[in-house]
């Protein structure tokens, strides 16, 4: 897809009993890969696929302890070049030989669309798990646009994507391999093009749609030897058409309704694209606390009627300590959108609480949707050791469907804020106010009241008096 | 504090308030009137400045060189507009997408309550396209909006083609942090509420539309551009949305920025910017673009489609290319340039616009004032009111006083000779009520002008509301004719089986109607008040079937006519229909009373208009 799509961190902990402490692991297997993908729109998507497995004295003892299983997000945070340099670091080769040496930061980081990600797991070296090996794979995706990266120019090289070619595979590596889609090309238009003419093809199941590939192996001597470097070129024979790009099975959208301050809405479009397929999708929604959420409000709707989850699991939120939980299993119909709505009130926060920026606003994380897609072409289970890496991006549980997992859009919702400059007006204002209030009432309460004789009049009268004494009259 | 615990200090301030109060009142009023016609003058006009970091001090160079692109692009869209006659979705979305943007459509309609002037149709419906540039590697969190508005007839086609030029320019940069939104609507104002009430999944105004398919996250400001030729004079800023709101004045800092920069000619209210402040001409052209500013504010109109995104929280103005005769001309480029720049730094920003002034009036573009400044005219207007309630009140206090000292309350308190009626007491009410004819016969025609260009009303509408401004007008006009006429000082003398306190309503209804026309009012009703004997104080409890005065207070309305009106017969006050037993509401009757009246006047010269045409 050319669209950006949402980039956010995601870690997700996997705690066993005991953590990984392990003297000095024995390296073995990396293997690299690198997929490009040209895209209708005329953009090109490049991903790094790298896996190292070593073998550790480690014993895993029973299954994960699914009360160690902890999920965090940070949607406010983009992924930049520090977070680039020390994955190239975990890379047996760095970045001196092999494909890594196209991972240039001023690159990569001139794409529409950047994703890095590491996993670690641990990989039963038999049937009976007695023991495990531990695997680490580093993948990174890039696509490369058109417009901005290509100049306006649909014709594509890996020198044009990464100012680099590639030399000589990594010396550690058993296998580095590049693949090219030419799946168009295959087929009889013959819109792309791909220099030097690929020798071996692979075809594979990805996504559901059946996907050809050019093979390009550096390990092959005669591959790098013929022309001393590989500058593998895409070509666009029949400039490919100002056309929509077609629309996934699965997509959703994310965003807050309404206006003002007070309340919202969050609301989730769920599409099913699918013509006649429904299929249920997982959706979990993580809600942070000082969005109040009103569950009697949580509404699902598909082609206008309601949609009851067929389970759904609610933590709910405690003030600054734990967020709202929300899981539900929604199946959605064929054809269909489905919205998801729950309305939030918006809290006020104490005034340490506000981040140093709060008219930016709050992030919220973004939903997360797994789900089984039903796939046009029935894929045949593969061997998982003798298939390319990026096959394993996306599992296949039996041959009618495969495994998506889609994040929706972060959203930013901004939170009532007071005036950061205000409180020194306040305090002013305040103290006033209690001053003059609180002295005269003060003034009032306290006061003895008795009645008073009518004055003894003015400054005449009193002389007036003093006279009429020294007369002997009485006073007026 | 002295004031609560002394009462002779209390006395002497409230004998104050009492004796002064009509030169306290006039001098209020005087000293608002001034402090308001002074805001233009410099000590009270500060310059502007600009208050957000992020958009300050940072450093933008403008590439946008797409003016002839910018034409041709408008021009094929004016010939495929002329073509379909109506917007071009098909060509907008092709477009759009070929400049690499992200296109949606939306479809809308919406019922009119009156069918609109130029189709005489009920029923609009119409179609938006928008095409959202998505930052890269940015996660759609933040946008801004550029919207061009396209009515029925065939303008701004300039403003459709710099858009797309500009568009495909933006495209083609690496450095943008927020989407951009380029929102072509059709119906100008009525597209672009369709389009933010479906962007924000709310329905205020019964629109019917289609639901959006992308968004781009929270609008952080928008830009309005309304151009219809290929070369502008001057580039004039609209700011007064909806309701009189108004956009934090950080962004009007910002175009006047870039202005500046690119050179060119902005205007505000189509008014120049004064130059010399020291003499007296600056100011003055300053307080009429202020004035201007103030009465587009209280039409409470948007002055530009910019109006509809304020009430969303999203800051935005309108730009409109002014082509007059004058000799230099800019080319779009120049507005281009101006529009990139402004963008840029939006791009920039880290938070809402929020450092700024969000109420502000403008006596030029660069030069404002402050609420703080202009809230102590509104304060001493709003005094009067204080102090005239001030002065009933002790009125009301004294009088009790007065009456519990003078032995008691009872029907035997001493009355004033009933005197004989003078030509002299003629003179007021002959005077108002020719100063009324007068005003009725010639402002509505005159204001005519000034309403249809100012408030979205009609031509016939304006006599209309022109006529009742008038009445409401003539509400505030002298009700004590009957003091010399009675030689009463105040009505509640009479009322003395009442209760102090209880008696605004008889009060009210003497003093409003004693001025109005005898010929209109009384015509109405069949209670003839002259059933009351001349001069002769009538206890009002007693007029309305001897049903005592309860707390509603106004059972004396319909009936208590008599004591405030003796005398002059032409001075009566109307008797005002009795619909059931029940006695009426104070307001109910008196907005009955006015519109009879009024109802009976528009008859005569809503005639006027009609007969012009």
């Amino acid at each position: 897809m050319a669209a950006a799509m949402p980039l956010a961190l995601v870690v997700l902990l996997l705690l066993g009993p005991g953590g990984p402490a392990l003297a000095e692991p024995p390296r073995d297997s990396l293997r690299e890969e690198l997929v490009i993908t040209p895209l209708p729109s005329g953009d090109v998507a490049a991903t790094f696929q790298f896996r190292i497995r070593w073998d550790s004295e480690l014993q895993r003892e029973g299954d994960t302890d699914h009360y160690f299983l902890r999920y965090a997000v940070l949607p406010r945070e983009v992924v930049c070049t520090e977070n680039l340099t020390p994955w190239k670091k975990l890379l047996p080769c760095s970045s001196k030989a092999g494909l890594s040496v196209l991972l240039k930061a001023d690159r990569l980081f001139h794409t529409r669309y950047h994703s890095q990600a590491v996993h670690i797991r641990p990989i039963c070296r038999n049937a009976r798990c007695t023991s495990i090996s531990w695997e680490l794979r580093q993948t990174l995706s890039v696509v490369f646009d058109a417009f901005i990266t290509g100049q306006g120019k649909k014709d594509w090289s890996l020198f044009r994507m990464f100012s680099r070619t590639l030399t000589e595979p990594c010396p550690l590596a058993s296998e580095s391999r590049v693949y090219v889609d030419i799946t168009n090309y295959s087929q009889d238009n013959e819109t792309v093009e791909v220099n030097p003419p690929p020798t071996i093809t692979y075809e594979d199941v990805i996504l559901g749609t059946r996907r050809t590939y050019a093979v390009y192996d550096l390990l092959d001597t005669a591959m790098i030897n013929n022309s001393r470097n590989l500058n593998l070129q895409l070509k666009w024979k029949k400039p490919p058409e100002n056309e929509a790009p077609p629309v996934p099975f699965l997509h959703a959208q994310r965003y807050v309704s309404g206006y003002g301050l007070q309340k919202g809405e969050l609301s989730t479009l769920l599409y099913n694209t699918h013509p006649y397929r429904a299929f249920p999708v997982l959706l979990l929604d993580s809600v942070p606390w000082y969005l109040r959420l009103y569950v009697h409000t949580l509404t699902i709707t598909s082609k206008g009627k309601e949609n009851k989850p067929s389970y759904i699991h609610y933590q709910p939120a405690q003030d600054r300590l734990q967020p709202h939980l929300l899981e539900m299993l929604i199946q959605l119909p064929a054809n269909s959108v489905t919205k998801v709505s729950i309305q939030f009130e918006r809290a006020l926060l104490k005034w340490t609480e506000y981040t140093p920026d709060p008219n930016h606003g709050f992030y919220i994380s973004p939903s997360v949707l797994s789900a089984l897609v039903p796939s046009v072409v029935a894929a045949k289970p593969v061997d998982w050791e003798g298939s390319p890496l990026f096959n394993t991006l996306f599992p296949v549980s039996d041959g009618s469907s495969y495994f998506v997992r889609l994040y929706t859009e972060p959203l930013l919702v901004n939170l009532p804020t007071p005036d950061f400059s205000m409180p020194y007006n306040v305090i002013c204002l305040t103290c006033t106010v209690v001053a003059v209030c609180y002295g005269s009432f003060y003034n009032l309460l306290t006061r003895t009241f008795h009645i008073e004789e009518p004055s003894t009049g003015g400054l005449a009268k009193r002389l007036a008096n003093l006279i009429r004494r020294a007369r002997g009259v009485p006073p007026l | 504090m002295g004031l609560l615990s002394d009462p002779v200090r209390r006395r002497a301030l409230a004998r104050l308030v009492l004796r002064l109060n009509a030169p306290l009142c006039v001098l209020s009023y005087v000293a608002g009137i001034a402090w308001f016609l002074a805001l233009a003058f410099p000590p009270l006009t500060q310059r502007t400045y600009m208050s957000e970091n992020a958009m300050g001090s940072t450093m933008v160079e403008e590439q946008f060189v797409g003016g002839d692109r910018a034409r041709s692009f408008a021009r094929d869209f004016a010939a495929y507009r002329r073509k379909s006659g109506a917007l071009p979705v098909a060509w907008l979305e092709r477009t759009m997408r070929s400049v690499g943007l992200e296109v949606y459509t939306q479809s809308f309609s919406r019922k009119l309550p009156f069918p609109d002037e130029t189709h005489e149709r009920y029923m609009v419906s119409g179609t938006n396209v928008y095409g959202i540039l998505r930052a890269p590697r940015a996660a759609s969190t933040e946008s801004l909006v550029f919207t061009v508005p396209c009515g029925s007839d065939s303008t701004n086609s300039q403003a459709v083609g710099l858009l797309l030029a500009l568009a495909a320019h933006f495209r083609g940069q690496i450095y943008w942090a927020k989407d951009i939104i380029f929102l072509v609507t059709e119906h100008d104002l009525l597209g672009t509420e369709a389009w933010l009430e479906a962007y924000h999944d709310v329905n205020v105004t019964g629109m019917q539309s289609s639901p959006l398919q992308g968004r781009a996250g929270a609008i952080q400001a928008a830009v309005a551009l309304e151009l219809s030729s290929d070369v502008v004079t001057s580039l004039d800023v609209a700011v007064e949305g909806l309701n009189g709101q108004l956009p934090n004045l950080d962004l009007l800092n910002l175009f006047q920025t870039f202005c500046q920069k690119g050179g060119l000619l902005c205007t505000l209210q189509g008014k120049l910017q004064p130059q010399d402040w020291t003499s007296l001409d600056g100011p003055l052209q300053g307080l009429q673009t202020l004035l201007l500013m103030v009465l587009q504010q209280a039409s409470g109109r948007p002055h530009g489609p910019h109006g509809l995104f304020l009430r969303y929280r999203v800051e935005a103005l309108t730009l409109r290319g002014i082509n007059s005769f004058r000799q230099y001309k800019y080319d779009l480029v120049a507005v281009g340039k101006a529009l990139e720049g402004m963008f840029r730094k939006l791009n920039h920003l880290l938070e809402r616009l929020h450092q700024s002034f969000f109420l502000y009036l403008l006596p030029a573009l660069s030069r404002f004032v402050s609420i703080g400044l202009y809230m102590p005219a509104a304060g001493f207007l709003l005094l009067v009111l204080g102090l005239k309630a001030l002065e009933l009140w002790m009125q009301l206090h004294e009088a009790g006083v007065g009456l519990e000292a003078g032995g008691g309350p009872g029907p035997s308190a001493p009355l004033p000779p009933a005197q004989g009626v003078g030509l002299a007491s003629l003179v007021a009410p002959l005077l108002v009520s020719q100063a009324m004819g007068l005003a009725l016969y010639i402002l509505p025609v005159l204001g005519q002008h000034v309403a249809t260009q100012h408030f979205p009303v009609g031509e016939a509408e304006a006599v209309v509301l022109t006529l009742l401004a008038i009445y409401v007008a003539g509400l505030a006009l002298p009700h004590n004719t009957h003091r010399t006429t009675a030689g009463l000082h105040c009505p509640y003398q009479l009322l003395t089986g009442l209760p102090v306190g209880r008696h605004y309503g008889t009060c009210c209804c003497t003093h409003r109607a004693s001025w109005a026309p005898a010929p209109l009012c009384c015509s109405a009703g069949t209670d003839r008040p002259s059933s009351h004997t001349l001069g002769q104080p009538v206890p009002v409890a007693g007029a309305t079937g001897g049903t005592a005065v309860d707390s509603r207070g106004l059972a004396a309305l319909p009936g208590g006519t008599g004591p405030g009106c003796p005398g002059a017969l032409h001075l009566r006050c109307p008797a005002l229909p009795t619909a059931g037993p029940g006695p009426l509401p104070l307001l109910a009757a008196l907005l009955e009373c006015a519109l009879l009246e009024v109802r009976s006047a528009c008859l005569k010269h809503s005639i006027l208009p009609s007969s012009g045409k």
